[in-house]
């Protein structure tokens, strides 16, 4: 099995592929200039351990954080793991508060987390969204107690790309002297992030979400006032105690080399995705007619679409277009028959959620994609709707 | 650059690896995703799964993937609420994973004595997780699992088992040991670094560490690292053991560790009694700290260890050699040599040159220190 050359990716918030700069920064340290970053007493270990922390400063600087505040990790699951369960934890060990709030978008990993600490004596409050999917700020502010300890609310979400109001969430959440964490795998590098200006206090990162490979992360951890966590992860005592385990060198430095090249061609890139959207739905709409868009086109990172195609189940859809990835909502559930939870908070009914497909442009996307992806999807729905359906044989 | 004999801290990807794994940076994919670039990243995935499985004996359903051996020992230890049992000259990842556990004592040639495994199983009132690691990472030495797995099943003990050194350095079948767990790393076998396994009977219940989403059959959430395990399959697969590539490398050891005791006489070679992985020589200059000896040895151009990599940062006596029975000096004079597949006679021949050289000088110092006295 191999992918056609004329096939179309268009799934970037499942991932996205390695950008040919970051690829080309990693690749000596795999063998040429290989180490461990922990050997510091020889030669291989400090060149390493160079790299690493050069890759750090630019991760660092993608979200207006200082190096020693950044964490590398796995991936965006292990840091929100080790977000939420590492500083609620903390506080339960410490009697220092023993509630979470989360809101009900959250990509699973968070979800998850946060019913981990049920386990250990936790309260959760899981926030509702509204119909364009956010989160109200005076909300939050009504659900923090005295024993709040964090508040989880992701930046972008990865259905239907919209950016929560953090700044917002950030001002209520040190007024009141509760952590605010923020899941920004969909949003690094592709929207402004300041955790300054924002007061956030952790902030989970995905390399493969933004150019770099899979199986790296990170998790900028706040040192003024200082956010307190406890490790999921413990032995060697690397990344400051925070997070054991040879650090892979290739992958920070991919990690570091794609933060410093999405924080240079940022906004250039959004306006370009936002043009090769419009022109998505503006050719969708033309020949299909009345399409519904899944969450607030305004404030809405400019790779997503989240769109539905009434009376058109979206798994047959998609099984009618093997040349073209798209998805019917994240790609850790796609295997799941369920309507996608984040669009029924949205108050959308079975059937609406059920004719909702996912379509995620990126860097490497082209106009000519666009227009073919246009043409196919349009095509698959007509023949959905009028019964035609020739459900691709493989 | 120069002569690189710490393979037990991290091995250079191996061509075949990174060519691999190029291929598979190549493909955009996530193995979840259930289009056709999603089921080509899953089909890296599944193949990866098997060689892995196959390198440790088991099948592959048995394979979690992990982010690493470091991952993969927190997750053991961790996954289970029973009481744990670690021997004392375990590796950091494994000793601190647990602040409760009943540390076992070791004898002087660092295996785990089985009298002091038995008093303390049959003295807990109920069945424990006992974590004995396959072979040692500072000293090379080999545990008798099988007879700790014996032991433990008397008690209904589970085994786990860090076999992160020994996996393609020595025959490694996780069905003959028994155990019901057992990590690997990818980077110690000419893998790349950032990722592991935890390999798992499958009727086990054990908590997952990282949670939300149901990769790994709900043993290990996150988007799974496709060109790493892709690369991790194929150092699996090269990593095989019945080439005798390692044997040639423990005869190389037995001739430098000869030739070091001839030139230096008082010079330690620890757990030299015991069995021992090929490629490993923990080897103690009595008056010369670890990190004078790493100094030295790295002005000349050659990278060797005082203790684990993970540690080396910190001026602390070796754990393991402290639990062999060895005092604060001793514990704090030893460095850690380990070759790997490819390492050549002459860059041996080239350490044995400075570190005696370095035993030499150190003779001298002392001697001029006593006629100065």
């Amino acid at each position: 099995m191999s992918v056609a050359p004329t096939a179309i990716y268009l799934d970037h918030q499942a991932t996205t592929p390695v950008d040919p700069r970051v690829l080309d920064a990693m690749l000596p340290w795999f063998s040429e200039t290989f180490g461990n970053a922990h050997s510091e007493q020889h030669a291989w270990g400090r060149q390493a351990a160079e790299a690493v922390e050069f890759a750090r400063e630019k991760v660092a600087a993608l979200i207006g954080a200082q190096a020693r505040e950044v964490v590398f990790t796995s991936g965006a699951t292990e840091s929100n793991n080790l977000a939420i369960k590492g500083a609620v934890r903390f506080a339960l060990r410490h009697g220092r508060g023993k509630h979470v709030i989360t809101a009900v978008s959250e990509h699973k990993c968070v979800l998850e987390s946060c019913e981990a600490l049920t386990e250990d004596g936790a309260d959760v409050t899981v926030l509702p969204v509204d119909g364009e999917g956010f989160v109200d700020p005076g909300a939050v502010e009504s659900a923090i107690r005295e024993d709040t300890v964090l508040v989880s609310i992701m930046a972008v979400n990865n259905e239907i790309g919209v950016i929560q109001p953090l700044a917002e969430i950030g001002a209520i959440c040190r007024e009141n002297g509760v952590l605010l964490h923020t899941d920004a795998a969909q949003a690094a590098g592709k929207i402004e992030l300041d955790v300054n200006a924002m007061n956030i206090d952790l902030l989970s990162i995905s390399g493969h979400k933004m150019y770099a490979p899979k199986g790296i992360g990170a998790l900028y951890v706040r040192r003024r006032p200082r956010a307190r966590i406890l490790a999921e992860i413990s032995g060697g005592g690397q990344e400051r105690g925070f997070r054991s385990g040879t650090l892979p060198v290739p992958l920070t430095v991919a990690l570091g080399e794609a933060a410093a090249v999405a924080q240079v061609e940022m906004t250039g890139e959004g306006k370009r995705l936002a043009e090769l959207r419009a022109r998505m739905v503006a050719r969708l709409r033309e020949k299909l007619g009345a399409v519904t868009l899944n969450g607030s086109m305004d404030r809405r990172v400019p790779g997503n679409l989240n769109i539905g195609f009434a009376g058109v189940d979206a798994e047959a859809l998609m099984a009618e277009l093997p040349e073209l990835a798209i998805s019917t909502g994240s790609a850790c559930t796609s295997a799941s028959v369920e309507p996608s939870y984040v669009l029924k908070a949205l108050d959308l009914s079975d059937a609406e959620a059920g004719s909702a497909v996912r379509i995620g442009f990126g860097r490497f996307t082209t106009l000519g994609e666009v227009d073919a992806a246009a043409d196919m999807i349009v095509k698959a729905v007509k023949n959905q709707r009028s019964g035609n359906s020739v459900r691709a044989a493989e | 650059m120069g002569i690189y004999l710490d393979h037990n801290a991290t091995t250079p990807v191996r061509p075949e690896v990174a060519e691999a794994m190029m291929a598979a940076l190549a493909q955009t994919g996530n193995a979840s995703s259930v289009h056709r670039f999603g089921r080509l990243a899953r089909r890296g995935v599944d193949d990866a799964r098997e060689a892995v499985a196959a390198l440790a004996g088991t099948t592959a359903d048995r394979v979690v993937f992990t982010s690493g051996g470091t991952e993969a020992n927190n997750s053991a230890l961790r996954g289970t609420e029973r009481r744990a049992f670690v021997s004392a000259v375990e590796h950091d990842s494994v000793l601190s994973a647990r602040a409760d556990a009943t540390v076992l004592p070791v004898d002087s040639t660092g295996s785990i004595d089985l009298d002091g495994l038995r008093d303390a199983l049959n003295a807990a009132s109920e069945p424990v997780l006992v974590s004995v690691m396959y072979a040692n990472n500072e000293t090379g030495v080999v545990q008798p699992v099988s007879e700790v797995v014996s032991l433990a099943r008397e008690f209904g003990a589970l085994v786990h088992c860090d076999a992160i050194q020994a996996a393609g350095k020595l025959p490694l079948s996780m069905e003959d040991l028994g155990v019901d767990l057992l990590s690997l790393s990818a980077h110690k076998i000419g893998g790349p670094q950032g990722v592991g396994a935890l390999l798992v009977r499958p009727d086990l219940d054990l908590d997952p560490l990282v949670r939300g989403g149901g990769q790994e059959r709900r043993r290990r959430a996150g988007t799974e690292n496709v060109p790493g395990i892709v690369g991790f399959g194929t150092a699996a697969r090269l990593a095989d053991v019945g080439t005798g590539q390692f044997a040639a490398v423990g005869e190389l050891r037995s001739s430098m560790e000869a030739q070091l005791l001839e030139n230096v006489p008082d010079a330690v070679l620890y757990g030299i009694e015991a069995e021992r992985l090929p490629n490993t020589s923990c080897i103690g200059l009595p008056g010369v700290t670890g990190e004078m000896q790493v100094m030295t040895l790295d002005l000349a151009g050659i990278a060797v260890s005082a203790g684990s990599a993970c540690s080396s940062g910190k001026v602390t006596p070796s754990h393991v050699l402290h639990a062999m029975g060895q005092d604060d000096d001793a514990a704090r004079s030893a460095i850690r040599v380990s070759f790997g597949r490819d390492t050549r006679k002459v860059e041996i021949e080239r350490f044995v040159e400075v570190w005696t050289q370095m035993a030499q000088r150190r003779n001298h110092e002392n001697q001029a220190r006593r006629s100065v006295a």
